[in-house]
């Protein structure tokens, strides 16, 4: 029995979201879920910093300055700090620019592509920088567990959070485990 | 001379000349294994179907049968060390399955998901490999190649052609082909070959079949890898002796 | 000359068999300067192969290159040792004074200079190679003779002779390097008393292999005499890449007769009519006088038909060079690569002995057993067995470098003690010994009292010095680097495993290493360890093994206090975007200093 509800800090770095998506796709047990955990900083909060947490979800992969800053701040905040889809895990979708020059990829978006403002690079200091590559986050700070999939299914997340409240060791079903 | 030998526990028997590997699939038994394939010359080169054998670390695909002697196939730390290095080949290459046409028909995937591999802790190279899309039926991406040499081998031993070698050395070794262009559209080879079929991962793949087979019901979406490997074997008998 | 012209040229002069592949591409880069895709096209041509595996070769091996290395290419020695002596700081100068960048030609396609791993010259360095030639005993004052050389374009010929020469340094000499010798003299025995009695020689002296693995002689001669086949071949290993090793080069320079009359005892017991002496690339220098001594002994009856007047002793032997690949030391990876492939090891059951050269029964032995067994044929088994100890019969060849006044070739009974070694060497405060070189065992100071010896510290004869400021740490990340750079990439363990490893290896020296990168570690060693293709792999590990274990300080100082940093460095792959977009603000900068 969960006396104190399992504090969760949610965030999506270089992902699309869809990880997320797939979180709120337990549907219903949903009403189950929130019986035993309670949202910290989140998408779906609006919690602007990270707490203390028993539990960070990190979406996505580390492509810029500010990832890493979310990130660091995640696992400082964080007992357990996880890994969600194939972003966090390899890099994922948005590691496919990493076989380009970084300057190939400005080029082609603000110079190449039709409808840029001149061709203006931006050098707008609210703009966060991008890194040469796009990297999974084990490889910035220590990560305790991985969900895999594109998205993870919504049974991943439920067998994972029950397994956690539980108290046993979180593993994934063969059946769970898919890398897309 | 032929006989029996004991795998896990088991006692299989084998042909004279079989390897640990040939006697182990005909009885049923499945070693993980990704650079052997049935009717190839063994290679030994993935390391993935490194066995036991009487105490000494061995490749089951090229190490042959012995009379007598004790396998140990199917425990908890050699799937350990073969899930370590299914992770250093995922993380050598750029493995980004979500992005693959090869995604459910893979055989490094389909390994690393019996080996049950979830976490990661090797940095990965991002290699820039170079990826080849000249030929108008035929994409090489070098960059999810594993090295297992099947495509050399198929090309230059069924296909009677030499399209492919393995250039270079190290973890700079690359598949290299027949042309001083270095273009695959500018060799012999024809999407008929077996070169083109055999590849196990989505390094060479046959343009314009990504989804003829809709996700999830791919191969290994239905089958794990060892039900796979078992009932090619089988079927590869069957053939034989019918 | 086109292209083909010069690729036919070079096929004819071996033959134009494809077996000789390397060698026609050694002698085509040679002529062209380097192997460029019109140059592979040409031997491809020439010899009737696949252009891809002619490719596949030429990329194999490190002293060949597909872009033009200028017309002076100066690759220094990349062993610690070499680095211990100023390596890097004298490789940065030569590209000073000639105003380039290390591993790029200069802009006006003059020179290149680069790094290769140990050149076998670790009692002479520090060394490089120029155009294949060697400099040993490299200062400023000989890299300012030398940089004013290439400017004035004078060709090699016109260099001072001084800079190439190449000492033996045989600082204490034995049986092998003392006594005299008459060539012809161990062939003229083994016609005396026949294969079967010299077999029996050799069982009574009971020699074991010196090139590393010390297999015993006399079973792998009688192996291969038996095998069935339908031709038996010899071969000399003379690859010796094993950084900190020498002395099969002092053997050849001073001594070459002593080894051919091995491998013509070998041809007679096993009944070989050809043998092959593979040399390292970076032993190219030798080749004139070892072609002259040949040359010699077929004058003198020693090698070709009717050996001393023997009918049906036909007998010769020929040089092949290697490209720059440790890995072609390993016996089978010597086979192939003596068959023009790339030096992949085989897959072993079948060994050597039964199908080895050309898929023949062959022996594969060292330069120093090659001079071993040429004694035991003339002076007895029985003689050769009172030499050492028991179990390790005969004298030992050490290839002393590193922190000694007199470093050279030193020549002991087997059971000799590294600290006789040590003082006979003159060692500096010694503080630990690195024996039989990378590969090879790491001894600190509590254990200089052991012995050279199969049973005891078993060598392939490198014996590198480190005194008591040296950072055993650096000597482990140079061995890593040698490993991954000289992996031939055939298995996953090794071919990964490599990399990993001296990335880790880099990250802790950077000062970015926590307990993960142990943990990540150890988990590689095992793996390579127990995984690995062949000997490559199995050894590669070793040195970290080996030092975490004997000297630990060196890998706790390196250690961050957190359990994790990034290996990358997280500010500076933020600098092409800011040079991209010209910003330098707080928010395009990650604070490293956190914590
Ligand atoms: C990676 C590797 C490199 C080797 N390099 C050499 C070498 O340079 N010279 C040598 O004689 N043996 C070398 N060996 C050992 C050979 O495989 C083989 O055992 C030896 O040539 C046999 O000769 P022996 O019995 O006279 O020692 C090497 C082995 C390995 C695994
Ligand atoms: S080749 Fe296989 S493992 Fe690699 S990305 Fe494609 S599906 Fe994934
Ligand atoms: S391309 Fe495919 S078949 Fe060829 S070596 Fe790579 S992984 Fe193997
Ligand atoms: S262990 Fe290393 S050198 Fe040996 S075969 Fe494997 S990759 Fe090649
Ligand atoms: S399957 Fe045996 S080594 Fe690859």
């Amino acid at each position: 029995m969960a006396e104190r509800k399992l504090r969760v800090a949610t965030t999506s770095l270089a992902g699309c979201f869809g990880c997320h998506m797939s979180l709120l796709d337990i549907d219903e047990r949903l009403f189950d879920l929130v019986q035993v955990v309670e949202f910290d900083r989140s998408p779906l909060t609006d919690i602007k910093h990270c707490g203390p947490c028993d539990l960070g979800l990190i979406e996505g992969g580390v492509c810029n300055a500010e990832n890493v800053h979310v990130l660091r701040e995640f696992r400082e905040n964080c007992r357990i700090l996880v890994a969600v889809g194939a972003c966090a895990i390899t890099g994922g979708v948005p590691a496919l620019r990493n076989n380009i020059d970084l300057w190939d990829c400005f080029r082609e978006v603000y110079q190449y592509e039709a409808g840029t403002a001149k061709g203006v690079l931006p050098n707008d200091p609210e703009l966060p920088l991008p890194f040469d590559k796009v990297r999974p986050i084990y490889e910035v700070v220590h990560v305790d567990y991985y969900l895999p999939g594109c998205p993870p299914s919504a049974d991943v997340f439920w067998k994972f959070v029950t397994d956690l409240v539980a108290g046993r060791e979180p593993t994934l079903d063969r059946e769970m485990l898919r890398y897309d | 001379m032929s006989g029996h030998f004991i795998i896990d526990g088991r006692t299989i028997p084998f042909r004279a000349g079989q390897t640990i590997m040939e006697a182990a699939a005909d009885a049923g038994v499945y070693i993980p294994h990704l650079c052997h394939r049935p009717g190839y010359t063994p290679h030994g080169s993935c390391k993935l179907c490194t066995v036991d054998v009487d105490g000494r670390p061995a490749s089951a695909c090229t190490a042959k049968a012995q009379e007598g002697s004790i396998v140990e196939n199917d425990t908890p730390a050699l799937n350990d060390d073969r899930r370590a290095l299914t992770e250093m080949l995922f993380v050598e290459g750029n493995h980004i399955c979500p992005a693959c046409e090869k995604t459910g028909d893979c055989q490094l995937q389909a390994v690393a998901y019996h080996l049950k591999l979830v976490s990661y802790r090797f940095d990965h190279f991002y290699p820039a490999r170079g990826v080849d899309a000249s030929h108008p039926d035929i994409l090489l991406d070098r960059n999810r190649c594993i090295l297992c040499d099947l495509c050399v081998r198929a090309s230059r031993d069924v296909d009677g052609k030499n399209v492919f070698e393995i250039g270079h050395r190290g973890i700079r070794s690359r598949v290299i082909v027949n042309a001083a262009s270095g273009r695959l559209a500018d060799t012999d080879i024809d999407v008929s070959d077996a070169a083109v079929r055999v590849c196990p991962v989505g390094a060479i793949l046959i343009k314009r079949r990504a989804f003829a087979v809709p996700i999830g019901k791919r191969t290994y979406d239905l089958k794990s890898v060892a039900e796979v490997a078992i009932e090619e074997v089988r079927a590869q008998r069957e053939d034989e002796g019918g | 000359m086109t292209h083909d012209e010069v690729a036919t040229a070079c096929a004819l002069r071996h033959g134009r068999s494809p077996t000789k592949l390397l060698q026609v591409l050694r002698d085509v880069q040679a002529a062209l300067g380097h192997l460029g895709a019109d140059a592979i096209d040409a031997v491809a041509r020439a010899l009737g192969l696949p252009r891809v595996r002619v490719e596949a070769t030429a990329t194999f091996y490190h002293l060949l290159h597909a872009e033009s290395h200028g017309v002076y290419e100066i690759l220094f020695s990349d062993n610690i040792i070499d680095h211990m002596q100023g390596k890097n700081e004298l490789l940065e100068y030569m590209c000073e004074r000639m105003w380039l960048a290390p591993e790029r030609v200069s802009e006006d396609g003059l020179v290149y200079v680069g790094s290769t791993s140990d050149i076998g010259l670790g009692d002479q360095g520090p060394a490089a190679l120029v155009n294949g030639a060697p400099l040993p005993l490299l200062d400023h004052n000989r890299l300012d003779l030398i940089a004013g050389l290439i400017r004035n374009q004078k060709p090699l010929s016109e260099w001072p002779p001084m800079l190439f020469e190449v000492a033996t340094n045989i600082r204490r000499g034995d049986v092998l390097l003392a006594e005299p010798h008459a060539p012809g003299s161990s062939v003229a025995r083994v016609l005396e008393i026949g294969p079967q009695g010299m077999l029996e020689d050799l069982e009574r002296a009971s020699p074991r292999g010196r090139g590393g693995a010390g297999f015993k002689t006399a079973v792998k001669w009688a192996a291969c005499r038996a095998a069935p086949g339908s031709a038996r071949y010899v071969i000399c290993n003379a690859d010796e890449g094993e950084p900190g090793t020498f002395k099969d080069r002092v053997l050849l320079q001073a001594h070459a007769d002593l080894v051919f009359d091995g491998m013509t005892v070998a041809a007679r017991v096993v009944g070989a009519a050809h043998g092959i002496l593979y040399l390292r690339g970076e032993y190219l220098f030798l080749v004139d006088a070892l072609e002259a001594v040949l040359q010699r002994r077929r004058d003198d009856g020693l090698l070709g038909n009717r050996i001393l007047g023997e009918p049906g002793f036909d007998f010769d032997i020929g040089i092949e060079l290697g490209a720059g690949a440790y890995i072609c030391g390993e016996e089978s990876a010597l086979i192939e690569s003596a068959e023009g492939k790339a030096g992949r090891p085989r897959n072993r059951p079948p060994f050597p002995v039964t199908c080895g050269y050309l898929g023949q029964p062959t022996v594969v032995d060292n330069v120093e057993t090659f001079a071993c067994t040429a004694k035991i044929a003339v002076r007895g088994g029985a003689w050769f067995a009172a030499i050492g100890t028991p179990e390790s019969t005969g004298t030992k060849l050490l290839s002393v470098s590193g922190d000694c006044a007199r470093p050279g070739v030193y020549e002991y009974p087997f059971g000799v003690s590294v600290r006789r070694v040590l003082a006979d060497c003159g060692a500096k405060r010694p503080h630990a010994v690195q024996v039989g070189g990378p590969s090879g065992t790491c001894l600190s100071w509590r254990e200089f009292d052991r012995r050279i010896a199969f049973e005891d510290v078993p060598t392939a004869g490198a014996f590198m010095v480190f005194g008591r400021e040296r950072d055993m740490f650096e000597v482990a990340r140079n061995f890593t680097h040698f490993f991954a750079h000289e992996s031939c990439g055939f298995c996953t363990p090794c071919r990964v495993g490599t990399s990993l490893l001296s990335n880790h290896m880099d990250k802790l020296a950077a000062g970015k290493g926590s307990a993960h990168d142990l943990t990540q570690m150890q988990r590689l060693m095992h793996i390579m360890l127990t995984m690995s293709h062949c000997g490559l792999g199995h050894t590669a590990a070793k040195p970290v093994v080996e030092t975490m274990e004997k000297f630990p300080e060196t890998y706790e100082r390196r250690l961050q206090a957190l359990d994790y940093e990034p290996a990358f460095d997280v500010d500076g792959a933020l600098e092409t975007a800011r040079q991209i977009t010209g910003r330098d603000d707080a928010f395009a900068h990650v604070d490293e200093d956190r914590s």
